[in-house]
């Protein structure tokens, strides 16, 4: 390979001391700087580590100012002092932050893979990267000896299946070591769209492939290739049961086995992860209204029956241990095989594709009515090797199709494109048209908020429609859940911070199904809550999904079965056996509230974190059009009669559909403030001094932007 | 396939086996630490060992565990990461582990405590 070094940093290798190094990585790709900075006691005391360490050094290197393609503006990955144990399921995760070209906030991803734990083990709590290279680059940290290098990279090919594979053969030692190495990496669409995403690989030893993962929202793909890198590259060899140097083993060894047995027994008749991971979901969303279809007007249709899971089931190949961290024996990351996609540049070439998972599945699946399963493991093949996020993707394509369902677009506004409803191949030619960079690909590339400007401006498009049904909240698009009928998940989704993702908060089931937060003040609480428990996973490098995708067979019978109790448990006793630190449920609870309100200070600090941006389309809360309230006209006359006390005899739709937005429009801004109160923020959602102070939050650089908006 | 066939009507619960396993494969002489369990509290015992099934087999997510050419089931030391998961999947719970040690250990049909047991209880066979 024609390689030239541009920096080489040697540091000493010293052992990880109870889950931290003490250390993180400084690499700026522009003026070549590579350097190690100290984790502080303040460090660790306020941030943790994971997401709390990255949102801590991005806060020290952007300027209120900074856009996303600014050189100031950061890539930061951290792990978390549980990251990289392999003793407990689900703790492998790295947590990706940067500002967002999408929404000019930060955003946070929690990504699987090898990278994260093993740039732990070499040494870092943490990655920084800044400035703008002037030539491809790529950055390379060998653990084993301790050197980090900028070297160029001018000659391979950027898209992720092939340059994650190529990178791994040739940084390994041998043949036979491939699974020491792993590669952070984009595709060609991040050249050219905002939409993207990064994939942190694993290698799979008995595929003989290298797997992706993805840091998948807020185009930190597009960021990563605007630094002008094409590929991060670890390599860490010394992998063993005690490499995280835990303060109490056994006790560490005894949790994870007491969990991997609760998974060998209950799995089967849980979730089924081992066989379909997340995709397990489809039938269960179609059956109560929720799989997203036609850009989340319906959550239903019979047509759905044909992405029902038995249909992954058969494609994913059953039986392998597919654990996106060693130690995880959840093994969600199920793989197609030998997949030959029909289209583009790989047309007929065998090829590995990760998942397809739920998000991908009902996204570029039942939301843009694309009904064969198989269509939907390709564009899920070229969305992960292109680099583009399948979520945002999905969303913004479902959108477009709305749009020219209604004649917003035509075959003359989208270059020939016939975007009707499950026209998979124009599907597919929009994503290879966002990795040629050309034609009508690069517009939805820019995601819906960008789109929703361009076709009010350029076409004449009703802005209130687009705004109605774009479903977008901060400039991220919606994953893909229906929250229309669940007030909590309308919360759950628009208040998260980085934008409308489901790793905050998914109350659907116990608001509207179960009906267990019923008022504002319950509603207020679990959208205090989870948020804050989840937050935490960010902040250690866990995965979420051991969490509550598998429960003890006595959970029902616990006082708070959504919390998962004994899990809960499981998490205070694997963060005392590996810190040695004091912790209880409690404590877990405000170690996330520092982080929390500190990222939402920051969104403020970039120009979001607003009330304003805390709105949901309308798509999200309610029946848009008229087709849609027919759709479910029993559903919502009865929501009329019981619930707003009017009658709706004699009415017509437009005045039903009427006095239902303003219903639910209202109740939605009555939930907000009941979630500020309950967040110690005020009505404008600015967290008080008081609040900062209590959660010991109040550094100086913190309140002196909070006291800007008070 | 070679392994470690046991006979509880014939166990005199000596637990002499244990001894020698863990005497031989940790250098102690600790019941928790052999590959063979005598478990006493019933009559005749019950003796657990591992049968060689290779169900811990795909499990590994380091491809630590394979079959030798004598059908046994053997673990690499150097590419197990001692995550436990061949400890849950075990259907006999033959697969052993020790909170503290690195890795998991199993009988491997070494035929050691055959020697040694007084009662002709265990033997290894081909199967
Ligand atoms: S549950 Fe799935 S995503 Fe989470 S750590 Fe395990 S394999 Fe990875
Ligand atoms: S250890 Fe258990 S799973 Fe593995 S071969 Fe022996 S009996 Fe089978
Ligand atoms: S403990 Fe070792 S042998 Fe057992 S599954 Fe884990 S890595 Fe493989």
């Amino acid at each position: 390979m024609n390689r030239k070094v541009l920096a080489e940093y040697r540091y000493t290798l010293k052992p990880i001391e109870k889950g931290y190094n003490r250390r993180t990585l400084y690499v700026n790709v522009g003026t070549k700087e590579i350097k190690e900075k100290p984790v502080t006691d303040m460090m660790i005391d306020k941030f943790v580590g994971g997401k709390g360490f990255d949102l801590y050094l991005m806060w020290q290197g952007v300027k209120d100012s900074t856009k996303w393609n600014d050189p100031e503006n950061e890539i930061c990955i951290s792990f978390g002092p549980l990251c990289g144990n392999t003793s407990y399921p689900g703790s492998g995760k790295s947590i990706v932050t940067t500002i967002s070209p999408l929404t000019g906030i930060p955003v946070d991803c929690n990504v699987g893979g090898h990278f994260g734990p093993y740039t732990k083990f070499a040494g870092f709590d943490a990655l920084e990267l800044q400035g703008i290279a002037e030539e491809d680059v790529i950055v390379y940290i060998d653990g084993d000896t301790g050197i980090v290098k900028i070297m160029t990279a001018p000659d391979e090919k950027i898209n992720s299946h092939i340059l994650a594979e190529d990178l791994i053969k040739e940084f390994a030692d041998s043949e036979d070591k491939h699974q020491f190495v792993s590669v952070v990496s984009t595709g060609e669409a991040a050249n050219n769209v905002l939409i993207t995403c990064l994939n942190f690989s694993f290698w799979d030893k008995r595929r003989k492939v290298a797997r992706l993962k993805q840091a998948g929202r807020g185009g930190t793909g597009t960021v990563f290739r605007k630094k002008g890198i094409k590929a991060l590259v670890v390599k860490y060899s010394g992998l063993k049961v005690d490499t995280n140097n835990p303060v109490d083993l056994p006790t560490l060894q005894k949790t994870g086995l007491k969990l991997h047995k609760e998974i060998e027994a209950g799995d089967d008749t849980q979730c089924r992860m081992h066989q379909v991971g997340t995709a397990h979901l489809m039938e269960i969303m179609n059956d109560y209204d929720l799989l997203p279809i036609r850009n989340f007007k319906y959550g239903q249709m019979p047509e759905a029956e044909s992405l029902h899971s038995r249909e992954f089931t058969a494609l994913f190949t059953q039986g392998m241990a597919d654990g996106c961290w060693y130690g995880c024996s959840l093994s969600c990351c199920k793989a197609v095989d030998n997949f030959k996609p029909r289209t583009g540049p790989y047309k007929g070439q065998p090829v590995c594709v990760d998942g397809p998972e739920y998000e991908t599945a009902a996204g570029c699946g039942s939301n843009i009515c694309a009904w064969d399963p198989r269509d939907v493991v390709e564009i899920n093949f070229y969305c992960d090797t292109y680099g583009v996020d399948t979520i945002s993707f999905g969303t913004s394509v479902a959108f477009v199709m709305e749009c020219y369902e209604n004649g917003i677009l035509n075959k003359e506004r989208t270059g020939g494109l016939d975007l009707s409803w499950g026209n998979t191949d124009a599907a597919l030619e929009l994503l290879h048209q966002m990795a040629r960079g050309e034609g009508f690909g690069l517009t939805v590339g820019l995601g819906v908020r960008r789109m929703k400007k361009i076709f009010a401006e350029e076409f004449g498009a009703d802005a209130q429609f687009l705004q109605d049904i774009g479903m977008e909240a901060k400039g991220l698009e919606y994953s893909q859940y229906m929250s229309k009928e669940s007030l909590a998940q309308q919360g759950g989704y628009t208040l998260a911070l980085k934008g409308p993702q489901h790793d905050e908060a998914w109350l659907i089931f116990m608001d509207m199904v179960n009906n267990h937060i019923p008022t504002f003040k319950d509603k207020a609480e679990a959208l205090h809550y989870f948020p804050m428990f989840r937050t935490w996973f960010g902040l250690q490098g866990l995965c979420k999904l051991p969490w509550n995708d598998i429960e003890p067979a006595n959970n029902a019978q616990t006082d708070e079965p959504a919390k998962v109790p004994e899990h809960v448990a499981n998490y205070v006793d694997i963060y005392k056996a590996i810190t040695g630190k004091p912790m209880d449920k409690k404590e877990l609870i405000l170690q996330s509230e520092r982080v929390y309100n500190f990222q939402k200070v920051f969104c403020m600090r970039m120009g979001g974190g607003r009330r304003i941006d805390d709105i949901p389309p309308y798509r999200a809360v309610g029946p848009v059009t008229e087709e849609e309230y027919n759709s479910r006209a029993e559903r919502y006359d009865k929501l009329l009669k019981e619930k707003i006390g009017v009658d709706p005899e004699g009415k017509t739709v437009a005045e039903k559909m009427d006095i239902t937005r303003k219903f639910r429009e209202d109740q939605y801004q009555q939930l907000v403030d009941a979630v500020y109160e309950r967040k110690g923020w005020t009505k404008e959602g600015v967290p008080t001094l008081e609040h900062l102070k209590n959660i010991g939050m109040d550094l100086p650089e913190v309140l002196e932007v909070v006291k800007r908006f008070l | 396939m070679k392994v470690l066939k046991t006979y509880p009507e014939k166990c005199i619960s000596c637990h002499v086996c244990e001894t020698t396993c863990s005497s031989l494969y940790f250098k102690e002489d600790k019941a928790e630490l052999s590959c063979i369990q005598i478990h006493d509290e019933t009559n005749p015992p019950v003796m657990n060992v591992c049968n060689q099934c290779q169900a811990c087999v795909a499990a590994c997510p380091t491809c630590a565990i394979t079959v030798n050419k004598q059908g046994v089931v053997m673990i690499s030391r150097s590419l197990c990461i001692g995550c436990l998961m061949c400890v849950a999947v075990c259907p006999t719970d033959s697969m052993r582990t020790a909170f503290g040690k690195h890795n998991p250990f199993k009988c491997i049909a070494c035929g050691a405590c055959v020697k040694t047991c007084p009662a002709d209880a265990l033997a290894i066979v081909e199967e």
